[in-house]
């Protein structure tokens, strides 16, 4: 992981308050100060210039934007898909439908693997949230959700239990029973309340924490077994409509995107928002690390998706058509990071071809927005979700 | 973008942003058909078909259409070409004449262009009292082109009972549209008729039909006025018990920036400034690099062996994973990165053993320690960061590792209020070193050689071997990710 993409280098007592937390390494003038977030931002709020307005300080922020842009542009010596001439083209992609999952009564919103590579979980709007044995198309679990539209689910990395939440603004935790005749609903437990509906969720490396993001502007880290809110990450101005944690062993960090058509990346350590990306033309749907970790791609209402590269700090490709004008909703890659799928409200699955920014071929097949792609824990399938009510898996 | 159409749209040509979450569509879908609609500019030509006795006005053929989506909008495939525009028609902005499924053909079938006063992008949501009057209206008119059409009886006798009380009310209201369309010229009516028909198909679709004017709700709260007296069709007053749409749900104005908030910024953007960034080259060449090092892994790129399980419909490639020793392909990922082989549970097995093999596991076992310290549930980590420092870092420690002053010293203050992320400093600095030390000889080591090369083993590396208790957890953390368990367990059940 290159340390140049994060802001904390250090954890240890801060410089004011003493407190042990990661720490920002920063210069005020020539001296070196380590301060802990919180101290940090207390810093800024009190302000480093007394007596500035609201003007001078908007003034002041659109000369270091423009500063930023011009040194980020400096850097911009060459486009990815210039550099990926030499890459070999692609042959042609032979996927189909492989499986159709039939059983929900209304829209599939969200979907998600179990690490055993042949079960998922899904989700609807008419409240139910099913496990399935996409395998042989078996359904091993039925929960039905007192609210509907539950459009966040996530599977435990033990594959023992479920997350599920949506419209009730909170996310819960089910864990999955053996034993068939055992109603589960009962089981469930509140992990996270949110003040708006909760858009996403996954379980970060285990099953103790769960990581959420929400339509009232925040995403939010929680202990599963106390319910206790471990970290929140305020930064968006609008409803935050996606995660997506990390691949690395090692990272603490996750990206998020949102309304604010700003897509942010965050250190869980600390809260702090770490880096930010805006060049999307409206909401962001989803976001999604690209296998390294070193960058991620993001889907937009504006009808492309975006590519961007944390160590740069920009974006380096844009996936876009002119016959493609339904917005984006959904993207997922595949294992090596070469191929990119994208799910759009016009009923079909791009598929892009990561390095050289062409459209590789496209999947039609659901009769409705789709709204969930994800490829399979060993790159050998990609199931979709969608508003036609059912699930499909590509391979 | 739609500058043309937006004068043609009437009402809600507001800022995009603000209205309607699927009124960026609706913009680019206007000033689609817009164009096509422009003769002289290269769109289709819309004319006049004689059909029998009596004359079609103002349609153009399907084929027409699609051979204008192909080549204004550089679609190679025809099949792609009829989606899109099955899709316009489907939102409501061309339609069949003869039909009331919107679809679109790649043949002579003819197609109409809908008025902008029924455009999606005007907002409307027409009650059941307009539909009501809608299918009345069409029952009174003796034509056979009007003739309701089965789901269209059906829904006419629900509404006849749902608003038995009204009905009367209803019927005035028809019949008043009658006069009124009487009056109008023949070929006007006939383009009218199939306009509101076409109306009406969107938003009281054939059953099976997608609903196109369904909304995600999530982008439903931000409706600039969503108590707004919705307008009526055929100028119904609103009578006041419509309900608002549920999905309205009331949304939070943007909150001003404040000074503090700009502030935030302001801070924000300096660090930015400082911050270091590769070149968009160098960048370039790590993402192809790493791509072209997994593609060999990646079965929608290259062929697996023996087979990919959803294609054949067997889990030999699943099993074969499971059960035997790991593959030389598998084993050659180990060698990629540090990352890879502790990402790979055999991996981290075999770097365990290689370690113990020279008495210095310690370090490995440390970073692993401080992964599981990381995903314990909260009421755990205290005891187990404690457990941790006098596993590892104590005074005549067991395991003792060997850290540098400054993050040794770091490291005990944090642990005097002990939490998941005390050992961070320290954890990095073990892995660097394990890194640039240890794993650089792993890799040399017999150990690793013999499983890339698929060398048979020798009996004094079989199973038998040493086990620590933290490798025996390695191993069933393995074993549960590959859901074996977990399935174990229900065939005994």
């Amino acid at each position: 992981m290159c340390d140049q993409t994060f802001m904390a280098a250090t954890f240890g007592p801060c410089d004011n308050c003493s407190k042990a937390s990661p720490l920002m390494n920063i210069y005020i003038k020539t001296e070196a100060i380590n301060y802990c977030s919180f101290c940090m931002e207390m810093m800024a709020c009190q302000g480093l210039q007394k007596g500035e307005t609201l003007v001078s300080l908007k003034r002041e922020s659109d000369t270091l934007k423009k500063k930023l842009e011009e040194e980020r542009a400096k850097l911009n010596d060459v486009e990815l898909h210039q550099v990926a001439e030499k890459v070999e083209v692609l042959g042609a992609l032979p996927i189909k439908t492989r499986r159709v999952l039939k059983g929900h009564g209304n829209k599939v919103l969200c979907m998600d693997w179990c690490k055993d590579k042949r079960r998922l979980v899904s989700s609807s709007q008419d409240g139910k949230v099913i496990v399935w044995d996409a395998f042989t198309l078996n359904k091993e679990h039925g929960v039905t959700m007192p609210c509907t539209w539950v459009m966040a689910c996530a599977y435990a990395p033990s594959g023992c239990a479920v997350a599920c939440g949506g419209l009730d603004n909170k996310c819960s935790v089910i864990p999955l029973s053996l034993d068939r005749n055992e109603n589960l609903a009962a089981k469930k437990k509140s992990v996270a309340m949110h003040t708006n509906y909760v858009s996403g969720c996954t379980f970060t490396n285990s099953d103790n924490q769960l990581l959420t993001s929400s339509g009232d502007g925040s995403c939010a880290l929680w202990d599963v077994e106390s319910g206790q809110l471990l970290q929140s990450f305020h930064g968006h101005t609008a409803d935050v409509l996606s995660l997506d944690l990390a691949p690395s062993e090692t990272g603490n960090t996750f990206v998020s995107g949102g309304c604010d058509k700003k897509a942010n990346v965050w250190d869980m350590r600390s809260g702090q928002n770490i880096q930010s990306f805006e060049s999307h033309d409206s909401d962001i749907n989803c976001v999604k690390y690209y296998p390294s970790g070193d960058a991620f791609a993001s889907a937009s209402d504006d009808a492309t998706c975006r590519f961007f590269d944390l160590r740069a700090d920009r974006e380096v490709a844009v996936y876009q058509k002119d016959s493609i004008i339904f917005g984006a909703t959904t993207v997922d890659f595949s294992l090596s990071g070469r191929l990119l799928f994208a799910g759009y409200n016009d009923y079909t699955i791009n598929v892009w071809d990561v390095l050289k920014g062409t459209r590789a071929s496209c999947l039609f097949g659901h009769e409705n927005r789709i709204s969930r792609v994800r490829v399979s824990p060993d790159g050998t399938a990609l199931c979709s979700a969608a508003w036609d009510n059912t699930l499909r898996i590509w391979a | 973008m739609a500058e043309g159409s937006k004068d043609q749209g009437g009402t809600g040509t507001t800022d995009p942003e603000e209205d309607s979450p699927n009124m960026i569509v609706y913009r680019k879908i206007e000033d689609i058909v817009t164009r096509i609609q422009d003769e002289k500019a290269g769109g289709v030509a819309i004319r006049t078909v004689k059909s029998f006795l009596s004359k079609i006005p103002s349609v153009v053929s399907g084929a027409d259409i699609v051979q204008w989506l192909m080549k204004n909008l550089s679609v190679e495939d025809p099949a792609e070409a009829i989606h899109l525009g099955s899709l316009i028609a489907a939102h409501g902005y061309i339609f069949p004449i003869s039909d009331h499924v919107l679809t679109l053909k790649d043949d002579g079938t003819l197609y109409r262009f809908q008025s902008p006063y029924f455009w999606p992008s005007n907002c409307w949501e027409p009650e059941n009292t307009d539909y009501a009057i809608y299918l009345c209206k069409r029952t009174m008119q003796n034509k056979a082109r009007l003739e309701l059409a089965d789901y269209e009886a059906e829904n006419l006798a629900r509404l006849q009972r749902a608003f038995a009380r009204k009905w009367e009310f209803i019927f005035m209201q028809a019949e008043a549209q009658v006069k009124i369309d009487r009056k109008k010229d023949k070929a006007e009516r006939k383009i009218l008729d199939s306009q509101e028909r076409a109306f009406w198909d969107v938003h009281r679709p054939v059953p099976g039909c997608v609903n196109t004017t369904e909304m995600d709700i999530r982008k439903c709260r931000r409706e600039k006025n969503p108590h707004r007296v919705k307008k009526s069709v055929y100028g119904v007053p609103d009578d006041g018990q419509s309900q608002p749409s549920p999905v309205h749900i009331s949304s939070q104005p943007a909150r001003k920036p404040t000074k503090e908030d700009v502030q935030k910024e302001i801070t924000f953007l300096n660090i930015q400034l400082d911050r270091h960034c590769m070149k968009v080259s160098k960048v370039a060449d790590s993402l192809m690099s790493y791509t072209e090092q997994f593609m060999e892994y990646d079965p929608f790129v290259s062929a697996i062996e023996p087979s990919n399980p959803w294609i054949n419909d067997d889990t030999n490639f699943w099993d074969l994973e499971a059960s035997r020793d790991p593959s030389q392909q598998r084993v050659k990922k180990w060698g990629f990165s540090l990352e890879e082989a502790l990402k790979d549970p055999a991996g981290r097995d075999q770097f365990l053993k290689f370690l113990e093999s020279e008495f210095s596991s310690e370090n490995l076992r440390f970073w692993l320690a401080v992964q599981d310290l990381k995903r314990r549930p909260l009421q755990e980590v205290s005891s187990r960061a404690q457990e941790i420092w006098q596993e590892f870092l104590a005074e005549g420690a067991p395991s003792s590792i060997n850290l540098d002053s400054h993050s040794y010293e770091r490291t005990s203050q944090n642990l005097k209020d002990p939490g998941r992320y005390s050992y961070e400093d320290a954890q990095e600095h073990i892995f660097k070193l394990m890194k640039s030390d240890s794993y650089a000889r792993f890799l040399r080591s017999n150990i690793y050689q013999d499983l890339l090369l698929a060398r048979k083993k020798q009996p004094a590396d079989t199973e038998q071997g040493r086990r620590t208790s933290l490798e025996k957890f390695t191993r069933s953390v393995g074993k549960s990710l590959t859901g074996k368990r977990l399935t174990g367990l229900m065939q005994s059940s």
